[in-house]
Formats: structure tokens, C-alpha cells, sequence
């Protein structure tokens, strides 16, 4: 069986933010990690290896120096890794991203495609239903729980009061939720050996299926008319007192401003 | 793509076992401040089995047409045929822009469409309104800027950026909506509306999935989306057990005790109750942040609350940047204390 692991490299939103003057992020001066939800997908894709058996491929759309994010997948167990990296894709909104995404996924063979729900970065959660678009496959969100059996997938799906559990016929594409699963550490013997093999790298060149029209900025139907850093509201009052005026305070404060 | 042909504003009213969502609401209430600014007007699609009953209720929240998609294949939310049936109704009727909530259904939903009928998707928005694109254009280049275009704002990063997004070359505008932003309007009961029925045939295909099992989890859990006062406790609360001196502020208040994830993870509130990007967000009249240090996701959720206290040892919680009133302090020793004196001085008050 071979399953196929799309993961994005994201800053680090919980070591802090840092801005640069301008107001945008200087993501520069974030540390870089594999996206949350990715790693959960990629842990079921490791955990359905140990037990029947699957190659596992890794896929990520970006810079050059997504690789260090690739090698850790590797580290972790996956078997081959592939980097999609060329100038004329960025820019890339959903469309245009999944567009890509699904023109190198046709280069591939594949019984399932695994997703984050989500990326922490652009938090749209449109990619993995989009690639599934795009290549006809069935698609299940918000993956709780993946079994195989036989040429099916087991999935449970998450709603908002309910999951349902869901027979899909394979090939499919599930985008896996944070908690799947806890992901495993790497391996300090991969670790080393995953410096050693080769990260296949395609270009624009190598996505035959992919038009122009469709990838990069001038590819995207959505355009950003404006970005800016958060509009702070005013400062609040913040007091340090013993438990007793602590709470005095707060009746006062509860008080005047007609809250209670 | 001939632009000129799309028009109206649709909305995708959702239903869960043959009730319309309250998002649908919210969404009928944006769409009329949309359609005003385009002189146009609303139309509701409404996709399921057996839910023409429904149709009357969006009626009265404002919408001027109910498109109606009924058949036995649409009983469960399934990603195929639901969005065979969107995007069919997409491509009869052509709407100028399509509204959907951002719910575990509406994300799902969403994207698959948009891919489907090949246009823009702005996910999670916050503010819409109608205006120019490009914002400002150098003089001379006038005639380059789209009019009566959907601008979509939404906060992305966790909340620590906004940006403004437009679709120009490409129809339907569509945008996923964040539940709980948008106000929905009076009800106005009787209200006239049409109602059109379209099917447009559901032949199960390899994308059809079955339904083994539909699991309701218990949950005797409030919606807290619609609490006016909200007691939320974090990982400081120390223990599940521990939340009892929440419940009791709560109880007092006439509020709801809600959580931050790390208070899920611990396995101590289910996730119903929790608030930030992967919970809910809320807007209540008043939000205690008790023992919750105040990460971005879990702002993104509460920082429009009318007035938030906060609560913490730590001076230092990134949670006293977001209060009105930040205590610094012990809530072991605070909280069960306030809800004396609440308690207290709201029985004098009843005298």
C-alpha cells in the first residue's frame, strides 16, 4: 500500500510572534516547524506501516529550506520525500496551491493521500478538500480515527456534537486532525541516515498536468487588498493586591460598571 | 466567465437533523446588509431530507428566496452529494457572491464547491463589506478599479494578523464565515418569501461514502456561543475537580463556565466548552479568564467580549494585554472569595 503525506512548513505561533517595523510578520525570526495537524497524519500514515506494511511518502510545496522538515518526517520513518519548489508557484492562494499540490500528486502513485486539517500559518483548511477536488478523489475532514480494511478506510469523522464513522473506498484523501494521534519522536539512527538520502526535487517543469493559469500569484482567484497587524484595543487596568482588596476591587469594578 | 451574469447573494443554510443552524441565521443577517449595498436581494439554499418545513423560518429571518434541494441521498452532511447539489445550484442560478458558516460541515463544504465550480474561497472571515478593488489605484488608472466588489476580512495567524481579500476576476465571491460574528435579525413572523424547488438528480458514484454509524455524544453541555457571561478556566485552575469553585462563580452570575485547550487536553472539560481558533468563538457580555495564560488561539476566540477580567499568578500572562481588569493573584483564594461577596451582595440587592 503506499500513502502519500502532504505537510507544510509553518512558523512556530507559540514561542510568540515577532513583527517586523512594518507590521508584518517577521517570520524570519520565528523557529520553523511541521505543521501540527500534518504530523498527526503523518504519525497514522507510520502507525498503518507498522501494521500492514505501507510505503510512506512525504510532499511539501515551498522554499528549498523546507527540506530540514522533510528530513525530520524521514527521521520519524517515512520512506521517500519530495520537495516542491519553484519561483513561479509562490504566491499561491488555495486554488492555486492545491492546483499544484494535485498536479504532483498525478506524478505519483497512490491508495491514500493524508492532510493536515489545517495549517497554523493561513488556518483555512481549504487545501486538503481542494486536492481531493482536483484528482476526483472521495474526501473525509476532520479525521479522528483511520483504519484500513481491505480496500476500504475506516474513518471517523468529527462534527460538532457527533462524529460519524464512514466506509470509503480507496484511493481517498482524509485530512487528519491534531488529535489523531500523538506523534512519535525520531529516531536517533534515522536521524543520521536521513542526511544521506535524496530529497526528490520538481520544478515547474516536472508538473505536466499543471496549467499556468492555475499556480502561483497571477494563478490565485483571491487577492490580498490589505494586511495589517491587529489593531490592539486600550490598555486595561492591571493590579497586583493582597486576595482580600483583590476581590474588594473587582466588587467595586463589577459594580460601577453596571455589570452585575 | 461572463461577470455580469452572477447576481444575488446566496447563503448556505445549514441543518443538523432537519433544524436549520443558528449560522444560517447570522449569515441571512450579513447577506441583507450585502445585498443592500448591491440592491439586490437574499436567497437561502437550503440542502437536505425532508426539510421544506424549514424553509418558512428562513423566510422570516430575512431571506426573499428559498432555494430548496430535497432528496433521500442528503439526510447525513456528506461531502459528495452536498456538494453536487451546492455547486449545481451555483451553476443554474449564479450568484454574485455565496455565503457559508465556518463549521465543521461549512469547511468541508466550502472548498469542495469553490474547487468544483472553479472561483475563490476567503476562509473564516470576520467583516465583509462591499467596496473597491484595488483600494487606490495611481491617477490615470482609474478605469482599472473593480466597483461593487466583496471585500472579506479575516484574521489569519492565529489572530495576530487581519487582511482584506476580494475575488475580482472570478464568480461567486465566496466566503466561509466565523459562527458567532455576524448578527442575525428580528424574526419577523409570516414574512413573504418564494420558494423554489431544484433537484438536480443524485446518482451515487465511487465519492458517495457510507455511513457506518452516526455517534451523538452525549452531552449535557450548554452552547456557550450563546452565554452572556462566561467563567473560563485554563490549565492554572490545577485540577478537573478544582473547577468547582468556577461552577459556583458561574452559578452565581447566571453565567456558563467554559475552558481553554489545555483543559481539554487534560481531559477535564469536553471540547464543547472550549474557546480559541480550534474551539468556539464567543462575544458575551462579560468573560473571567481564570488560570488561562492568554496564547493567541486562545484569544483569537474571546478578545470582542464586552469585558474581560483575568486572573493569574503569572504578572506576566500575555492574557493581562487583552483584560480590562487584570488581578494578579492566587484564584484559590480569589474566586471563592468573589462568589461570597456576590453572592452576598446580589441577595441584599433582592430585598
Amino acid at each position: 500500500m503506499k500513502i502519500i503525506v502532504c505537510i507544510k512548513q509553518v512558523p512556530d505561533t507559540k514561542g510568540g510572534v515577532a513583527f517586523n517595523p512594518d507590521g508584518t510578520l517577521n517570520r524570519a525570526a520565528m523557529l520553523a516547524i511541521m505543521n501540527p495537524d500534518d504530523k498527526a497524519g503523518l504519525e497514522a500514515a507510520l502507525r498503518l506501516k507498522d501494521e500492514l506494511g505501507a510505503e510512506v511518502t512525504v510532499l511539501t510545496m515551498g522554499l528549498p529550506k523546507a527540506t530540514d522538515m522533510l528530513r525530520e518526517a524521514y527521521a520519524m520513518g517515512a520512506d521517500k520525500m519530495i520537495l516542491v519548489t519553484d519561483r513561479v508557484l509562490g504566491g499561491a492562494d488555495t486554488w492555486a496551491t492545491s492546483s499544484t499540490i494535485a498536479a504532483a500528486l498525478r506524478n505519483l502513485e497512490y491508495d491514500l493521500i493524508i492532510t493536515g486539517r489545517q495549517a497554523i500559518d493561513g488556518d483555512t483548511a481549504q487545501v486538503g478538500p481542494q486536492i481531493a477536488e482536483h484528482l476526483g478523489l472521495p474526501v473525509v475532514s476532520y479525521t479522528q480515527d483511520l483504519k484500513i480494511d481491505g480496500d476500504y478506510a475506516i474513518v471517523q469523522r468529527q462534527f460538532e456534537d457527533r462524529y460519524h464513522v464512514l466506509k470509503v473506498k480507496l484511493p481517498c484523501l482524509c485530512t487528519a486532525l491534531a488529535e489523531l494521534n500523538p506523534p512519535r519522536y525520531m529516531t536517533v539512527g534515522r536521524l543520521f541516515d536521513a542526511f544521506d538520502q535524496d530529497v526528490t526535487t520538481w520544478g515547474r517543469k516536472d508538473l505536466p498536468t499543471l496549467e499556468d493559469k492555475d499556480m502561483g500569484l497571477a494563478g490565485s482567484p483571491t487577492k490580498i487588498a490589505r494586511a495589517s497587524d491587529k489593531v490592539k484595543k486600550g490598555k486595561g487596568v492591571k493590579v497586583n493586591l493582597d486576595a482580600q482588596e483583590s476581590v474588594k476591587y473587582l466588587m467595586d469594578q463589577l459594580v460601577e460598571r453596571h455589570v452585575i | 466567465m461572463n461577470l455580469e451574469e452572477y447576481k444575488g447573494v446566496y447563503i448556505f443554510a445549514e441543518q443538523v437533523d432537519g433544524k436549520v443552524s443558528n449560522i444560517a441565521y447570522e449569515l441571512i443577517g450579513e447577506a441583507k446588509n450585502l445585498a443592500e449595498a448591491l440592491k439586490t436581494d437574499v436567497t437561502a439554499v437550503l440542502i437536505g431530507s425532508g426539510v421544506k418545513g424549514e424553509a418558512e423560518k428562513l423566510g422570516a429571518y430575512g431571506a426573499d428566496r428559498v432555494i430548496l434541494v430535497d432528496d433521500p441521498e442528503l439526510k447525513e452532511y456528506r461531502t459528495e452529494p452536498y456538494t453536487h447539489a451546492l455547486a449545481e445550484v451555483i451553476n443554474k442560478y449564479k450568484p454574485e457572491i455565496v455565503l457559508i458558516g465556518a463549521t465543521p460541515i461549512g469547511r468541508d463544504l466550502g472548498p469542495s464547491t469553490s474547487a468544483r465550480v472553479a472561483t475563490g474561497l476567503t476562509a473564516d472571515c470576520t467583516k465583509l463589506e462591499i467596496g473597491d478593488f484595488p483600494l487606490t489605484v495611481p491617477a490615470g488608472k482609474e478605469d482599472t478599479q473593480k466597483h461593487n466588489q466583496l471585500l472579506m476580512t479575516r484574521p489569519a495567524f492565529g489572530g495576530n494578523t487581519i487582511a482584506t481579500i476580494a475575488c475580482p476576476n472570478n464568480r461567486p465571491q465566496m466566503a466561509t464565515v466565523r459562527p458567532g460574528v455576524m448578527q442575525k435579525r428580528a424574526k419577523e413572523a409570516g414574512r413573504k418569501f418564494e420558494l423554489v424547488e431544484f433537484n438536480p438528480g443524485f446518482t451515487p458514484n465511487k465519492r458517495y461514502v457510507e455511513i457506518l454509524e452516526v455517534v451523538k455524544k452525549i452531552s449535557d453541555t450548554v452552547d456557550i456561543m450563546n452565554a452572556k457571561i462566561l467563567v473560563s478556566g485554563g490549565r492554572g485552575v490545577g485540577s478537573a475537580e478544582n473547577f468547582k469553585i468556577l461552577d459556583e462563580l458561574a452559578e452565581v452570575l447566571g453565567g456558563e463556565v467554559s475552558c481553554s485547550r489545555a483543559v481539554v487536553d487534560a481531559g477535564w472539560k469536553p471540547q464543547a466548552l472550549q474557546v480559541g481558533q480550534t474551539g468556539k468563538t464567543v462575544r458575551p457580555q462579560l468573560y473571567f479568564a481564570i488560570g488561562i495564560s492568554g496564547a493567541i488561539q486562545h484569544l483569537a476566540g474571546m478578545e470582542d467580549s464586552d469585558l474581560i477580567i483575568a486572573i493569574n499568578k503569572d504578572e506576566d500572562a500575555p492574557i493581562f494585554d487583552v483584560a480590562d481588569i487584570g488581578i494578579v493573584g492566587d484564584l484559590n483564594q480569589i474566586v471563592p472569595a468573589l462568589t461570597k461577596q456576590l453572592s452576598a451582595y446580589l441577595a441584599s440587592k433582592k430585598q
